[in-house]
């Protein structure tokens, strides 16, 4: 049986490697000035759905991602790894967008995409770490979710069966399809990219990307459908302005603060015996151990 | 029945409520009692006779129950519904739940399908005003939603000005547990199943579930042990094991060090992990980012190992050894063997 496969995927602020400039006067991230990469939790739920494709063949996984334009990077990156097309969902009124507003944009763009069988995508994003936006999409499109999922075990009869990775355990689910899950970190890591198709794709390109290209290029991607990447708008995905961006956030961004944590005076001891006998003994005599 | 109150999603597993749902309950008994309304519960669940005993110490006004077998284990829609449906009718001002796997599977659902905002892992919640920079419209009492943000960078404060209930989830130990009144008695309201969840709902099914008591418990440790990145091995983690197993203590470990296969998840210490608030947090090889920081840094006496002199978590330590971890620790092992006693 072949299948839709949906990918949600997010480009995120590496945000391990944080500068100073990295939030807005409004609160809200300024993420032209970070590193950008793919969220890693998307890439263990492409590596589920790459899985799925490899026991179904003739299915397409299709990553979706809202962001900037350049979000298009993480598409071709997902095509270099196994995907077969992307759309980014980009535009000016989409921003400023809190977990609810983002997942009813999503929705409506899956909705647009239409026939899908199955939605995968990361637990949590690291820049924000809600994992709130998977099962929102989920409750927009009034389909069942499965999420800190860690194994997609079987997908038959229309029903998959997932291995959920939870605090103090493990459950096994069976959700009708289509569904949405979210895929845990503690999933398989995604495989690495492959050099024919890195070859193949590297001219893929979303329209606000064909600019950049030389003419040579350009014709390129004029005759071969397959490199022609997909944006879309809040209009053409039929959004409702008053559900989208920071109007549509019911959340709103009151202050930011940096954090400053209170430095004690420390006692710095050597390595040395001594030094550490000495520092037992007094933990010791002050009841802290023993 | 009055509106406007303030309501905690209780987790209940083998008879017993989740210490996260009794930490919520305390922090919600103060937020109410600062708005002046009530505090609710909710259990949903099978077998909760008598769950109520074990909530009205907190303060506890006013306690939902709704109990089937088939709400129990968790499943997300009927749960989901449940809440969704009585929301419509009470409608709370806040809503708190667990930042655990079931109250960040549905909070969401809750809140998408009610539009109300939610924050998810706040680490603080106060009661406070605001001021639409926009618009001008003035606020009064609204839940400061406390979280970090960006990896640990930031520290945001959110708000829903607009929208109902306020939702927010928190992690367990971020809040303090504490009675409020050990003789508080509030009111019982049983509800009818039939009358939240309809049979659509239970559209997934739990085919196999393996459910063990955490056998760490580095949250109620006096004294921790704990490794990050610099521990540099799976191996050399063994060598902290054996300073726990001196001390009597547990043993912890940094995002970092979970990140490379060093220990389990479960022994994660910060922001996206446990907060812990021991006697003695020993910090082994860990350079202190800001999310493992936030997590630890109320400990009462904090030792920072690193061969870093400058690594950042040595400024809020108070004592510093500059050497390697594999060298440090044997030493302290040896000594305290041979001086306790």
């Amino acid at each position: 049986m072949s299948l839709n496969i949906i990918v949600l995927a997010k480009q995120v602020p590496d945000t391990r490697n944080v500068g100073k400039d990295a939030m807005k006067e409004d609160g809200t991230i300024n993420r032209a000035a970070l590193p950008a990469i793919f969220n890693p939790e998307d890439l263990n739920a492409l590596e589920q759905a790459l899985h799925l494709k490899d026991a179904n063949p003739g299915s397409t996984i299709t990553l979706l991602t809202m962001g900037l334009p350049r979000a298009a990077e993480i598409i071709r990156e997902a095509i270099y790894r196994g995907a077969d097309s992307g759309i980014v969902l980009t535009d000016r009124v989409l921003g400023g967008a809190d977990t609810l507003a983002t997942s009813y944009s999503l929705a409506q763009a899956v909705k647009k995409f239409g026939n899908y069988d199955i939605i995968l995508g990361g637990r949590q994003a690291i820049d924000g770490d809600t994992a709130q936006v998977g099962p929102q999409i989920a409750e927009k499109l009034g389909i069942p979710q499965v999420t800190y999922a860690e194994e997609i075990l079987d997908l038959k009869d229309g029903f998959v069966t997932v291995k959920r990775r939870l605090e103090n355990g493990v459950e096994t689910v069976k959700a009708p399809l289509p569904c949405v899950v979210t895929v845990n970190g503690s999933a398989a890591d995604c495989r690495p990219r492959n050099a024919m198709r890195v070859q193949k794709y590297k001219f893929a390109v979303s329209p606000s990307e064909v600019a950049k290209l030389t003419d040579r290029q350009k014709e390129i991607v004029e005759n071969r459908p397959y490199l022609q990447l997909q944006e879309w708008g809040a209009a053409f995905v039929d959004a409702d302005p008053e559900q989208i961006g920071f109007a549509g956030s019911p959340t709103k961004v009151k202050s930011i603060e940096n954090v400053v944590f209170t430095a004690k005076e420390s006692r710095v001891l050597d390595d040395d015996d001594a030094a550490i006998e000495d520092l037992v003994k007094e933990l010791i005599a002050n009841h802290t151990i023993g | 029945m009055d509106k406007n109150n303030l309501i905690v999603y209780c987790e209940f597993e083998d008879g017993k409520v989740a210490d996260v749902s009794l930490e919520l309950l305390t922090k919600g008994r103060q937020l109410a009692s600062k708005l002046g309304v009530k505090l609710e519960a909710i259990v949903i669940g099978d077998n909760l006779d008598k769950v109520e005993e074990q909530l009205f110490p907190y303060g506890v006004d006013r306690v939902y129950k709704v109990s089937d077998k088939r709400l129990y284990p968790y499943t997300t829609n009927p749960h989901a519904a449940v809440l969704i449906n009585l929301f419509k009718e009470i409608e709370p001002q806040i809503c708190l739940m667990g930042a655990t796997c079931i109250g960040r599977d549905l909070g969401p659902r809750v809140s998408s399908c009610l539009h109300s905002g939610l924050t998810a892992d706040c680490t603080s919640l106060e009661i406070g005003d605001h001021k639409d920079v926009k618009t001008g419209k003035e606020y009064t009492d609204l839940l400061y939603q406390i979280r970090p943000a960006f990896g640990g960078n930031i520290v945001a404060t959110i708000v829903n000005p607009e929208c109902r209930p306020q939702m927010a989830t928190v992690r367990e130990g971020v809040m303090k547990k504490e009675v409020f009144d050990a003789a508080h008695k509030g009111e019982v309201v049983d509800l009818d199943p039939s009358k939240y969840v309809s049979d659509e709902d239970f559209v997934v099914e739990i085919i196999d579930r393996h459910i063990e008591k955490s056998k760490i418990n580095i949250k109620n440790s006096p004294i921790i042990v704990a490794g990050g990145y610099g521990v540099g091995s799976k191996e050399n983690f063994d060598l902290l094991y054996d300073l726990a197993n001196t001390l009597g203590a547990e043993v912890g470990a940094s995002r970092a060090a979970v990140d490379a296969g060093f220990t389990e998840h479960a022994r994660q210490i910060g922001q996206t992990g446990v907060t812990v608030r021991p006697k003695l947090y020993i910090a082994c090889g860990i350079s202190g980012q800001i999310q493992h920081i936030a997590g630890m840094q109320d400990s009462s006496i904090i030792i920072s190992i690193n061969n870093d002199p400058n690594a950042p978590i040595n400024t809020i330590a108070d004592y510093v050894i500059t050497g390697n971890v594999e060298d440090v620790v044997p030493k302290l092992i040896k000594y305290y063997k041979k001086n306790s006693k």
